[in-house]
């Protein structure tokens, strides 16, 4: 009997996944695309916050502070990307030391170590490429970048490693709250059944990390009602070639004009720019708009002497889950008890994610404890990269298996030996964005061009199915449409396609 | 007296051709920088031909295609009977350049040659 | 390590030309290293004809044409080393370069050669790089991916396709995808010109009735897990999508043809400098870079339009390489200055008034052949006007030229006795006038 379903595997669920992995619990993540990360976790900053942001006393605060301490341990623990690189909140204005001094004082208050107000001979001392018409800054030392995916797959793999059990593709429909005894007054607690397009699981206790859909969920078993809004956020990634234009993460302080855009390199030396914020409907609309990229362009330019717009390679969108309380509700549900919400995980939900972990897993120990378990492997290894190996690593790597000398991606420098790895390690990837979150294969200036069909064609073999069954990221993302000659299989996939025009029509 | 102008495809040069056709039946082409120019005109007005180029399966090797062609141009209406045919074709490996792999191809007369080795 | 005397970077056309070259001119010790399993580069997958007009007076497809020259290469008994990558190229001693390699025999090794010849070629501009908006389905491809997937693999990338961009991979690819029973529903072009040849527009989309939209752009893409359809829209002078001009087009396939990016990741690490322009390394007369002993040909250099000058332009870098190593045994090749002591040890050559760039970028007169192309492309259409070259304000050519299309590649000759007629010459410039 499974003890805890936790519903969605982005960074808060598989966060809280590993830390529930230390004890002897039987945890069930559920999750409705084909991967770990298919969510808000894959689209954002990928910024760790220093911590000045959030308003003190909130759980927002809290998090982010601990959070941020925790991450360095934890990178090196289940070896996924960090680095400390330090953020600036810069002013273009001499009125906004005001605004700086707050954020200084906030963050003290949250306890946020290090924190200085600097004016432009120490930023340019900084960043030597910054706009000249930055009159101040807020600098903090603890701020940081961390690799998403490489994060959010790192917890999830360490879960799986120490027996969580992950069933992706597994769309939850519908929850139900069931007195165990009979009693409807719930007194002898509740058991939850999840009902999905896989089937039905059962378990006393559900945590609701979904996302843009926590609220959704929370609201089929509770009366007290949540709402959330998605929030969008549009990005546009640099070559890395311009990747050293700033070393820190560089925000813009708020102003009347609006949330400033901010520019920083991430761990693998790409420059980002983003995020735009857009309240929407469609909780789906993961699409960039015209408007939004020009948006990010336009107000990032600000922050630099030039930016190099010509150096795009690609453009996303991400949703961010905004519950109207504007703060984290992460806890048990007052009407439905067992029911764990971890709902609103909007910014700094990344760089919390880690103490999310801590939190909830403490918070289930007040309601259901359970023993530690003996054997917890707190130490992943991640897939060794070829790119940033010694040559020496790469000697040793390709005498284990020759696939390590075998380059699939020109642009990353990434070979079939990671591939193979990607596919076969606990929660493997099953699909191109699954090899290039964990690879970066196709993540390079070309964006999969040359590598994508060999990709297709290493994923395909390894997992003993047709290449026509390979997606980019499950579902109907299907890369081919069946043969161009008279191939039984061509015809199907002629009829099939068909068929589907037929039901969207 | 009739005129059409069209560019010409015998060479990546792309010749703006005029190509005037009087009552008599006499074609006389203009703007052509060679002879082949010239015919070209001629046999878009009366008898349009193309090369094609595709691949064909080779048995036993699923996903594997060898490069063909038309050994010479064929008449445009018969392109499409020409690739109906050629879905049907498999060839046994060894493939040489210049092979013949089907002869006569959609009753044109003109065979398909391989343009690429195969082992 | 293993030492040669040319190590060339690419066994493509221009890689395999180069080799030929260099061995024909007696200098045997090369090596050709090419990352995928045949020797032949990009042509393996270009099935269709067109190729080898000017190099060997017939109509050839691009396997065949390939097969030419990796016969010649095979004949001359030159080596190559196939799904091996060079993963960098640095310096060494005495002018010398080392080359990082990694394969599945050898592992990581290195090799070093006197001289090296790049002829990487390029690759296309991905969706990322365009700034279209919308999802990030599945069923975008750059036109080369989906000519791979088609020729080479027998595998259809789509059934209904909108194609954006007038490259001639993308008209190209208009055709082979209609004559595999897709339906190609349109070109759209962004600029009011097409960007390839003429001859493609009328055999690859007006045969089969595809119609091309110039001034068209894709300013939406619909569909999250697969493509679903794609929003064009009329594009103003400044290339901006005039609002009210946007029109859905379902299709469940993009294929992008926007233009291709010489691959120089290799050349700058090695101190290469490049042509903003072309994205490709400045050159001299020789075809050698900024960095002596490092030469550069086919579109790792420009983006050419015809192989056959991938193939003119790569002999002439091997001879050039085989040159170099005999003459200094790797050191810079001294120019020949007999009676030339009026004349500067080079000559700069620049593009002005519609002419985008110029390969090469300067001459040395001491070291130029008999003659010397200069190969261009001009920035937009022009009709009934004039190429004309000055030796500093001195008109010395005025060529009429009924079209002058960007989509095509341009080239004067200039003569080295004109050149050495010219007292104090310092700068030939390429233009367009009316």
């Amino acid at each position: 009997m499974t003890d805890v379903i936790i519903i969605g595997a982005g960074v808060s669920g598989a966060a809280i996944a590993r830390e529930l992995s230390r004890y002897e619990r039987k945890v069930l993540v559920l999750d409705k695309e084909s991967d770990v990360c298919e969510g808000t976790s894959k689209a954002n900053s990928g910024i760790v916050h220093a911590g000045h942001d959030a308003v003190p006393g909130t759980l927002k605060a809290r998090l982010n502070v601990e959070g941020n301490r925790m991450m360095e341990t934890l990178s090196r623990e289940l070896d996924f990307p960090f680095k400390r690189n330090g953020s600036l909140v810069v002013s273009f204005e001499e009125e906004g030391r005001k605004g700086l001094s707050e954020l200084l004082e906030r963050g003290r208050k949250n306890g946020v170590e290090g924190l200085c107000i600097v004016g432009p001979d120490k930023i340019k001392e900084l960043e030597p490429d910054i706009s000249g018409d930055v009159k101040a800054a807020l600098y903090a030392p603890t701020g940081g970048i961390v690799c998403p995916f490489g994060l959010t797959i790192a917890l999830a793999e360490n879960a799986c490693e120490n027996g969580v059990e992950f069933k992706l593709d597994t769309t939850v429909e519908k929850i139900e709250k069931l007195p165990v005894s009979g009693d409807e007054s719930g007194k002898g607690g509740f058991l939850y059944r999840v009902c999905t397009d896989k089937g039905c699981f059962e378990a006393p206790v559900v945590i609701n990390a979904a996302g843009v859909y926590a609220d959704v969920l929370h609201n089929m078993v509770s009366e007290k009602k949540l709402h959330i809004t998605a929030r969008r956020g549009e990005y546009c990634l640099l070559d890395r070639a311009v990747g050293n234009l700033v070393s820190h993460t560089i925000f813009q302080l708020p102003t009347k004009m609006g949330k400033g855009i901010l520019v920083t390199p991430t761990v693998h030396g790409n420059l980002l720019l983003g995020p735009t914020a857009e309240d929407i409907e469609d909780r789906e609309a993961t699409c960039t708009t015209g408007e939004g990229m020009a948006k990010v362009l336009e107000k990032a330019a600000k922050s630099l002497k030039a930016l190099p717009v010509k150096s795009v390679i690609t453009s996303f969108a991400g949703l961010r889950a905004h519950e109207d309380g504007g703060d984290f509700v992460i806890e048990e549900a007052k009407d439905a008890p067992g029911f764990i919400d971890v709902a609103g995980i909007e910014s700094p939900g990344l760089t919390c994610a880690p103490a999310i972990g801590v939190y909830v897993a403490q918070l289930l120990q007040g309601i259901r404890p359970a023993a530690l378990k003996k054997d917890f492997k707190a130490v992943r290894k991640g897939i060794p990269s070829m790119s940033l190996a010694t040559d020496e690593e790469k000697q040793r790597l390709i005498k284990e298996n020759p696939a390590y000398a075998n380059v699939i991606c020109r642009c990353e420098q990434v070979t079939e030996g990671e591939i193979l790895a990607a596919i076969h390690r606990p929660l493997g990837a099953v699909t191109l964005d699954g090899i290039k979150r964990r690879t970066r294969a196709g993540m390079g200036r070309c964006q999969a061009g040359f590598c994508a069909p060999k990709t297709v064609e290493i994923l395909a073999r390894e997992l003993s199915v047709d290449m026509d069954r390979i997606t980019k990221s499950g579902k109907e993302s299907g890369f081919l449409t069946g043969y161009n000659k008279g191939y039984a299989e061509s015809r199907e996939a002629f009829v099939s396609m068909g068929k589907r025009e037929e039901a969207q029509a | 007296m009739q005129v059409r102008e069209m560019t010409c495809i015998r060479c990546p040069l792309g010749c703006a051709l005029k190509a005037v056709t009087e009552e008599d039946g006499n074609i006389t082409v203009t703007g052509n920088t060679c002879n082949r120019g010239a015919d070209y005109a001629r046999n878009e007005l009366t008898n349009p031909r193309r090369m094609v180029t595709s691949t064909v399966r080779i048995k036993g090797r699923k996903g594997q295609m060898v490069p063909v062609k038309t050994a010479e141009d064929i008449p445009k209406g018969k392109i499409m009977e020409c690739m109906e045919a050629l879905r049907q074709v498999e060839v046994a490996l060894p493939v040489k350049i210049g092979d013949v792999l089907v002869k006569d191809i959609a009753g044109t007369g003109v065979d398909i040659v391989a343009t690429n080795h195969a082992e | 390590m293993r030492q040669v005397d040319i190590a060339i970077v690419g066994g493509g056309p221009a890689g395999l030309a180069a080799a030929v070259a260099a061995v024909t001119a007696g200098t045997p010790d090369v090596l050709i290293l090419e990352r995928d399993n045949k020797l032949g580069g990009i042509l393996n997958q270009c099935i269709h004809n067109g190729f080898g007009l000017h190099t060997f007076q017939e109509e050839l497809t691009g396997p065949e044409y390939a097969a030419r020259f990796i016969d010649m290469a095979k004949e001359l008994q030159i080596p190559y080393e196939l799904d091996t990558m060079v993963l960098s190229i640095a310096s060494g001693e005495e002018g010398r370069k080392v080359l990082t390699l990694m394969n599945r025999r050898d592992g990581l090794f290195y090799v070093e050669a006197k001289a090296v010849i790049l002829a990487m070629g390029c690759r296309e501009r991905p969706r990322g790089a365009l700034n279209i908006p919308g999802y990030r389905p599945a069923g975008i491809y750059c036109a080369g991916t989906a000519q791979r997937y088609v020729n080479m693999e027998g595998r259809m990338p789509g059934r209904e396709v909108v194609i954006l961009g007038s490259g001639d991979i993308g008209l190209i690819m208009a055709r082979r995808m209609t004559l595999e029973g897709a339906k190609v529903k349109v070109v759209a072009e962004l600029m009011p010109y097409s960007g390839g040849l003429k001859r493609n527009i009328v055999q690859c989309l007006d045969d089969y009735g595809i119609p091309l939209k110039l001034s068209h752009t894709v300013v939406d893409i619909d569909g999250k897990d697969r493509v679903r359809g794609v929003t064009l829209a009329q594009v103003d002078e400044n290339l901006k999508p005039v609002s009210g001009t946007e029109e859905y087009i379902s299709c469940d396939t993009l294929l992008l043809s926007c233009g291709l990016i010489p691959e120089n990741e290799l050349s700058t690490g090695l101190g290469v400098a490049l042509n903003r322009v072309t994205g490709g390394p400045f050159v001299n007369e020789s075809l050698e870079t900024n960095v002596s002993g490092v030469f550069a040909c086919g579109n790792v250099l420009h983006v050419h339009d015809l192989v056959d000058y991938v193939s003119e332009e790569a002999k002439k870098a091997g001879e050039k390489a085989a040159a170099y190593v005999q003459k200094s045994g790797g050191q810079a090749a001294s120019q020949d200055m007999t009676n030339m002591s009026k004349i500067a040890a080079e000559v700069s050559v620049t593009a002005k008034d519609g002419v985008r760039y110029t390969v090469p970028s300067t001459i040395r007169p001491g070291c130029m052949d008999d003659a010397q192309i200069i190969r261009f492309r001009v920035g937009q259409v022009y009709r009934n006007a004039h190429v004309s070259v000055y030796f500093d304000d001195k008109r010395v050519m005025k060529l009429k030229k009924p079209v002058l299309a960007p989509g095509e590649m341009e080239q004067v000759k200039i003569k080295k006795a004109d050149i050495l007629a010219q007292e104090g010459l310092s700068t030939i410039t390429i233009k367009i006038e009316a």
